[in-house]
């Protein structure tokens, strides 16, 4: 066996690995050459993206791909599972890529960010772990493993939300941020003990397929998506979400992103892979409460961004009503699905398919367009050190490409064309007015709002009178410019062929949810 | 009756650390009701792999008898290294927000504008 085809076997492995001991090896790097340290991250990342590219293809075209930890004896004796095991379906893959997407560009934009700051061979030592922990949770089919995993994202998201140790609200928050994960985590191992006190087992497709939806595996379905919508910052459980986002440095806001999408991701899994078998049953209406979450969220967190001043805070409610569009668009799916047979409703209802790919493509228009205005906001503050939208104008003389990026960021954010974020909302627009009206009312309003709220920034930061203060602001740095230059490129080329995007990344994904045999036929086959 | 102790403590347990997070207002008790709520989780896990009069699950030399379920003390243990990483880093963030407040009580924080 070849080199390269060893390397691909063990893909899975190494997109964990890779991330890990660059992660040990950075402080000493560092030591030589803060340059050299600066390459090594990038480069460490590049290679893990690379990777998961490779990983994303091979699970796009020819279905999940499962790794078995440990030796090459079967994972299932005597019908026990064994061995840990690392399952990546269409939904995985689509999910690693976002974060990988994410951390690598973060990486490219901390050179430029945080140049005259000190401590950073410890950043992004954690930046690399937090990367690790991120891709960890999407691609494990361990439900322990999911909570280690989750534990190591939010430790270490701690950690750099809490960068700025002088300023005390960076410290508020991530005191925040670790209370609420912690709490949820907790939960999450509650849940999972449950559910292995019944089963004996911590295999996610090993539960999917003997799970039989007792009264212990209700409370375990309870915790499970109260504490996973907790940690990805649903409303009413999003308080800690707008301090972390504001107060974290902007590279650090991008790739929390990526984390709390994780979070997202939990849920879908738990309730379409790990209670599949069992979700349609007529007495659950889980679909329904992911519904309602979605509304609420969306409407919460336009209504609160109207009032922010702060232009980071702002642009963090406006994430928080983003991700209501995924719970909507997803929900609208499973309500659907969850009221008869899954075969027969989609070609009953092909609605219910397309909703459950808007809310899956919104993930990662998401990220992009959240992650884009974070970039801008970092850009801004560091040019003029002020956070305040009042206090801040006329910027758009002196920093031309922020400018051209915020507008760039701003369309995709509010859902116009021909930007990413107009094709995945078309989708959730079109399929919940299928189910009721009154949902995608309430999507175009918030929809309506986040426009309204963001060229009001656009204005009172960019436009307007000169400020004297702000005279001899310079634009960004190059490593900035590019990170934002990146993302502004895919955001564009989503927005402008979206068929091709939804077509070989986004229905895989929507099928993997969707067809949770799928993720169960290793069982069977045997590994 | 007697085997249900355990699950009595362990809601006990978790229902007191979700109080003392949730009521108290000092950051060092909230903490506290947060490695409460871990020990009940922990010990939820080990009460689920015990079996009356069973033995440690070590192969060498192990006299005849009933062997505890190992995995849930793996579980556990893991866990509890997790737990005391989490421990610390909360510590060290109210050891910074003590020098910048000179308090730990919640009231006395600002909070942010909303």
């Amino acid at each position: 066996m070849n080199g390269l085809e060893t390397i691909m076997n063990h893909a899975p492995a190494l997109i964990i690995a890779i991330p890990l001991l660059g992660a040990f090896l950075t402080p000493l790097i560092s030591r030589v050459n803060e340059k050299l340290r600066n390459v090594f991250v990038i480069c460490i990342l590049g290679i893990t993206a690379l990777l998961m590219f490779v990983l994303a293809s091979e699970v796009f075209t020819s279905g999940p791909v499962t790794y078995v930890f440990g030796s090459n004896l079967q994972a299932v004796q005597q019908n026990t599972v064994i061995r840990i095991l690392f399952e990546v379906d269409g939904l995985s893959a689509f999910m690693g890529i976002i974060s990988i997407i994410l951390a690598f560009v973060a990486s490219i934009y901390s050179w430029g960010f945080l140049e005259k700051e000190t401590g950073l061979d410890k950043y992004y030592t954690l930046l690399l772990l937090m990367t690790a922990g991120m891709l960890g949770m999407v691609l494990t089919g361990d439900l322990f493993n999911f909570f280690v995993f989750l534990e190591i994202t939010s430790i270490a998201s701690t950690a750099l939300i809490a960068f700025w140790t002088n300023k005390e609200k960076a410290i508020e928050a991530g005191f925040k941020y670790i209370v609420v994960s912690t709490i949820g985590a907790l939960f999450i191992l509650f849940a999972l003990a449950l559910l292995y006190g019944q089963y004996d087992a911590l295999n996610i497709a090993k539960l999917a397929n003997s799970i039989t939806f007792t009264f212990l595996d209700k409370i375990a379905l309870i915790l499970f998506i109260t504490a996973l919508a907790m940690k990805g910052g649903i409303v009413p459980m999003h308080m800690w979400l707008p301090d972390a986002y504001s107060r974290a440095p902007a590279s650090i806001s991008l790739v929390l992103v990526a984390a709390t999408q994780a979070s997202i991701y939990g849920v879908f899994r738990v309730v379409f892979t790990l209670y599949g078998n069992v979700i349609s049953l007529p007495q659950i209406s889980i679909g329904w409460i992911l519904v309602i979450l979605g509304l609420i969220t969306m409407l919460v967190g336009v209504i609160m961004a109207m009032i922010q001043t702060d232009f980071k805070r702002l642009i963090s409610y406006g994430a928080v009503a983003e991700l209501g569009y995924m719970f909507l668009g997803v929900g609208t799916g499973l309500t659907v699905i969850a009221n008869s047979n899954p075969q027969i409703t989609l070609i009953s209802q092909p609605f219910a398919f397309e909703a459950i790919k808007g809310g899956i493509f919104h993930i990662i228009n998401d990220a992009l367009d959240v992650g884009l205005l974070f970039m801008v906001a970092g850009a801004v503050y560091l040019a003029t050190k002020e956070t305040s939208i009042n206090k801040l104008g006329g910027l758009a003389r002196n920093m031309k490409y922020t400018t051209i990026f915020f507008i760039i960021g701003l369309l995709a954010i509010s859902g116009l064309p021909p930007m990413n974020g107009f094709a995945s909302k078309l989708l959730i627009y079109e399929s919940t007015f299928q189910l009721n009206p009154i949902l995608s009312i309430i999507a175009i309003l918030s929809s309506i709002m986040l426009l309204a709220i963001f060229v009001k920034i656009f204005q009172s930061v960019f436009l307007g009178p000169k400020i004297p203060k702000f005279d001899k602001v310079k634009e960004a740095p190059k490593s900035m410019l590019l990170a934002m230059g990146i993302v502004a490129a895919i955001i564009i080329f989503f927005g402008l062929f979206p068929d091709l995007i939804i077509t070989n990344i986004v229905e895989p994904a929507a099928n993997a949810l969707i067809h949770n045999e799928q993720y169960l036929q290793w069982l069977i086959g045997g590994v | 009756m007697i085997a249900n102790i355990p699950f009595i403590a362990v809601a006990l347990l978790v229902i007191v650390g979700l109080y003392a997070v949730i009521f108290r207002k000092n950051l060092i008790k909230m903490i506290i009701g947060i490695t409460i709520i871990e020990s009940g989780v922990n010990l939820f896990l080990i009460t689920l792999g015990y079996r009356e009069g069973s033995i440690a699950p070590i192969y060498t030399s192990a006299p005849e008898g009933v062997m505890a379920y190992p995995v849930p003390q793996a579980l556990t243990l893991t866990s509890i290294v997790i737990g005391v990483a989490v421990l610390a880093l909360m510590l060290s963030l109210v050891i910074q927000l003590y020098r910048h407040k000179k308090t730990l009580d919640v009231r006395k924080f600002g909070g942010d504008d909303q």
